[in-house]
């Protein structure tokens, strides 16, 4: 669900470090860099890139157009292919049967048998588009932070890693820890005391 | 600052705690719960409230949902050493309201609805749409954190055991009177 649903999920991030100026050239950079590479006519399962928010199945980022106010507003899209597991049952039997036909053999081998199998599932990848999922963020540069419109677990590792690659900054999720660490203020004494909690029991 | 997926795992406690205090404090203490700038507004369970079990070894789990459900199961299960793992919450400023789930390990949002926003009727409104709904989320966001840093100010001293732990104890006994 994106940031224009009717009911939205967000992960919030601080945004760790500075980027090279003029600012949007370098976010520019690093969105095309990254730009989601289509892989419905190539073999591999699954791909992963930044979009465009407005037009996420033609990503551009020319003339700042991921600027929307103050905030930078792009997204990710995580492309997968699913093939069912049914089909390519059908097909690893029907390759089995015609390698044993050819060569006149009852069994083959362990290693021959994991090779059909990665044909069959080459072959099916090239037939069958990638699922693509979109997931929308906005990023306020000069506050530092960053909301991710999404609480999936490999979205959210996902934009991680491609976020660190992409810009060169480090994104912090935040949780209850780094809340408390990072946006109320602490002193050293209250971090000291913070660093060693436990849990309360509230009841006698 | 601690290795962050370390932090996670060893602090989940900590957003527990602050939904379970969070409940009590919606209806015990109610006047600690402010903002920076005094603006009203209420805050109230909605319909979902998730509490759990983690003292005994097997992890025990209770959800109590419905717009008007008992929280007798609730109490019961604090009494036995639960705490809030998540709330479905209604926020209202004015007229406006906003209504999400709050998980305590992450205070991650989910299902936030926000106030009615402005038709978009061509393309080029969806700049000032996506503005004004970044505006409403961050009414949320802003008055989450700012409660988060009330918990947090009484959790780091010694009044969250002298006082604050003994008072839900108390609430927790009466709402099991009730």
């Amino acid at each position: 669900m994106g940031l224009l649903s009717p009911s939205v999920s967000i992960t919030r991030y601080r945004v760790e470090g500075k980027l090279e100026d003029p600012v949007i050239e370098t976010v520019t950079r690093g969105l095309k860099k990254y730009t989601l590479r289509e892989i419905d006519k190539d073999e591999a399962e699954k791909t992963s890139g930044w979009t465009s928010f407005n037009n996420p199945f033609k990503p551009d980022f020319d003339g700042s157009s991921f600027l929307i106010g103050n905030y930078f507003v792009f997204s990710l899209r995580i492309d997968k292919k699913s093939i069912p597991s049914k089909i390519i049952q059908k097909y690893y039997a029907l390759e089995t049967s015609k390698k044993l036909a050819e060569s006149n053999r009852e069994f083959l081998s362990r290693n021959e048998k994991k090779l059909i199998k990665e044909h069959v599932i080459n072959v099916l990848s090239l037939r069958i588009p990638a699922t693509p999922n979109i997931y929308d963020l906005v990023w306020n540069y000069e506050k530092n932070y960053l909301w991710f419109f999404s609480n999936l677990k490999t979205a959210n590792e996902e934009i991680e890693t491609l976020f660190s690659k992409s810009f060169k900054l480090t994104l912090i999720r935040l949780f209850p820890y780094t809340m408390a660490d990072l946006t109320c203020s602490l002193s050293d004494a209250d971090r000291d005391v913070l660093s060693k909690i436990s849990p309360s029991e509230f009841t006698r | 600052m601690l290795d962050i997926s370390v932090a996670y795992n060893r602090y989940k406690f900590l957003g527990d705690e602050f939904l379970t205090w969070l409940w009590f404090s919606m209806e015990k203490d109610r006047d600690r719960l402010t903002t920076p700038d005094k603006e009203p507004f209420s805050i109230e369970i909605g319909n979902r409230i998730v509490l759990e079990n983690r003292i005994s070894e097997a992890v025990e789990s209770i959800t109590i949902k419905g717009d008007d459900a008992g929280l007798e199961e609730g109490f019961l299960s604090l009494k036995k050493g639960a705490v809030v793992t998540e709330l479905n919450l209604i926020y209202k400023v004015g007229n406006q309201e906003w209504k999400f789930n709050i998980k305590g390990e992450s205070l991650c949002f989910s299902g936030l609805k926000h106030p009615d926003t402005g038709v978009v009727e061509s393309g080029d409104q969806v700049d000032g749409l996506v503005i004004e709904k970044l505006f409403l989320f961050e009414k949320v966001a802003d008055i989450v954190d700012g409660l988060f840093k009330i918990f947090i100010d009484l959790r780091l001293t010694d009044k969250w055991r002298t006082d604050v732990i003994p008072a839900i104890d108390r609430w927790i006994q009466s709402g099991l009177k009730n």
